[in-house]
């Protein structure tokens, strides 16, 4: 039977919490620019003005088809090769947190898009002629009546999208960056201890994640008492 | 930016001969579709007995069923992968673990991706069965109650017939889903399609066309997975439910 020890937990958590500030770090970029660039799609997506709706459709169902560690590689690959050649930023410069956060960013915007233009599509179509009949423009009725609206019906599902978002920074192990779950494969692979590291980590992203999901279904009641 | 496009390396024999490059990404593109297929197969199976589960008035049994999505739910695909793949075979018993770590590497990994997708994949397909099963009047199951069957009878003859139609849509999703899923595998050193463009990167410096081609590929078996799917649910759709006819 195989014997647990432990012990190398206790010493590896600083380079773990770091790690864990890495992850979050990811996440919060991910979220903040993916909710503000799929807000963007999602009204180019329901613009009456053809080639801008053809262009989200294009990004979002593009994003939406392929791998996320597709896209990522993508990224660690082209985004350095992008900037040296563009900006002559020196060669083999690390800008592989820089290259995560970008690629997490663009991936997602396209999953909070769809959310979005769910929730643009549930606030009924009288609010926006009320807005017309008040003599608000298109933009100034998108932005000071639907869309206020379409955000605060969408909450759970974009704090939902955050979680999983969370869960997927993990796949940033594919450019050896030491996010959590990177810098607990190192330690375990280190000491010899693999099996004790990666239980632990399961164990550490499945606290926050359900603690997580159970605090958004908790809100999302309130939500609907309201 | 200098870059010096090459579309004829598909069909240079590799470093290692035998075989293209583009024999390669065959392989790859085989080796995905096998991997998805047999884990949306035990996927589908074991979601629906989790999901109808859920759904039971024992609550022991539907408590258990609610533990198990939530373990799948809320630990990293990447996580399980690693616990399948490299945990699993430590806490086996010893006979059976030191089989494992002896047999082929092809088939350990494909068997720990298998496993990883198939239990992941399931939790979501039982979330869907239980909504599905839940989106049902409530006096659909009464009346099965009412006209004397068992509990059992009247999930088998009423509510799932019913729900089964009814979550072929949503299904379609997560049935995209397992397809990029196993991507991940790649992590384990699976060579199924992201990770022969990746091999093909590093043997070829030609990264934009592998990597043009691997998406192409995947664009590929979402555009098929979507017409079959739509077929299906044309097939399938439920007069007189929103769709319906």
């Amino acid at each position: 039977m195989y014997e647990f020890d432990w012990s190398s937990i206790p010493n590896a958590l600083p380079f773990l919490w770091d790690g864990m500030m890495i992850s979050l770090q990811i996440t919060a970029t991910a979220v903040i620019i993916g909710i503000v660039w799929g807000t963007l799609l999602a009204l180019m997506r329901l613009s009456p003005i053809k080639p801008l709706s053809w262009f989200a459709a294009g990004y979002v169902n593009l994003f939406r088809a392929v791998p996320l560690v597709m896209v990522l590689l993508w990224f660690f690959l082209i985004v350095p090769h992008l900037l040296e050649s563009l900006f002559g930023f020196p060669r083999g410069s690390d800008m592989r947190l820089g290259s995560a956060m970008a690629g997490f960013a663009l991936f997602e915007a396209a999953y909070y898009s769809e959310i979005m233009r769910a929730g643009i599509q549930s606030v009924p179509k009288g609010q926006m002629s009320a807005a017309s009949a008040l003599g608000m423009t298109y933009a100034q009725g998108m932005r000071l009546v639907v869309l206020p609206q379409a955000f605060r019906n969408m909450v759970p599902l974009l704090l939902t999208q955050g979680i999983i978002l969370f869960q997927d920074t993990s796949l940033v192990y594919v450019s050896a960056l030491a996010d959590f779950f990177g810098a607990a494969y190192k330690v375990g692979d280190r000491d010899g201890r693999l099996v004790e590291l990666l239980l632990f980590a399961g164990a550490v992203y499945f606290v926050i994640c359900f603690t997580a999901s159970r605090i958004v279904r908790h809100y999302q009641q309130k939500l609907k008492t309201a | 930016m200098g870059y010096n496009w090459n579309w004829g390396v598909f069909l240079q024999p590799t470093a290692s001969g035998g075989d293209t490059y583009l024999g390669w990404m065959i392989h790859g593109f085989k080796t995905t579709i096998a991997l998805s297929l047999s884990a949306w197969l035990i996927a589908l199976a074991l979601g629906a007995v989790v999901g109808v589960l859920r759904t039971v008035p024992n609550k022991v049994l539907s408590g258990i069923a609610t533990a198990y999505v939530e373990v799948f739910r809320n630990i990293p695909l990447l996580v399980q992968l690693f616990l399948w793949y490299f945990v699993m075979p430590e806490l086996l018993p010893e006979k059976l673990g030191s089989a494992f770590k002896q047999s082929n590497p092809f088939v350990q990994q494909f068997l720990s991706s298998m496993v990883c997708l198939a239990l992941f994949t399931s939790a979501r397909v039982a979330e869907q069965v239980r909504s599905g099963i839940n989106s049902l009047p409530p006096g659909q199951k009464n009346a099965g109650l009412a006209m004397g069957f068992t509990l059992s009878q009247t999930y088998r003859h009423v509510l799932l017939p019913m729900a089964v139609r009814l979550i072929v849509p949503p299904l379609t999703s997560e049935f995209l889903n397992i397809f990029k899923n196993s991507a991940v595998c790649s992590t384990i050193g699976l060579l199924e399609l992201a990770a022969q463009g990746r091999q093909l990167v590093d043997y070829t410096a030609q990264p934009y066309e592998s990597f043009i081609a691997v998406t192409l590929a995947y664009l590929l078996i979402n555009v098929v997975v979507m017409f079959g799917m739509r077929w299906l649910e044309a097939r399938v759709r439920v007069p007189g439910y929103i769709g319906g006819k």
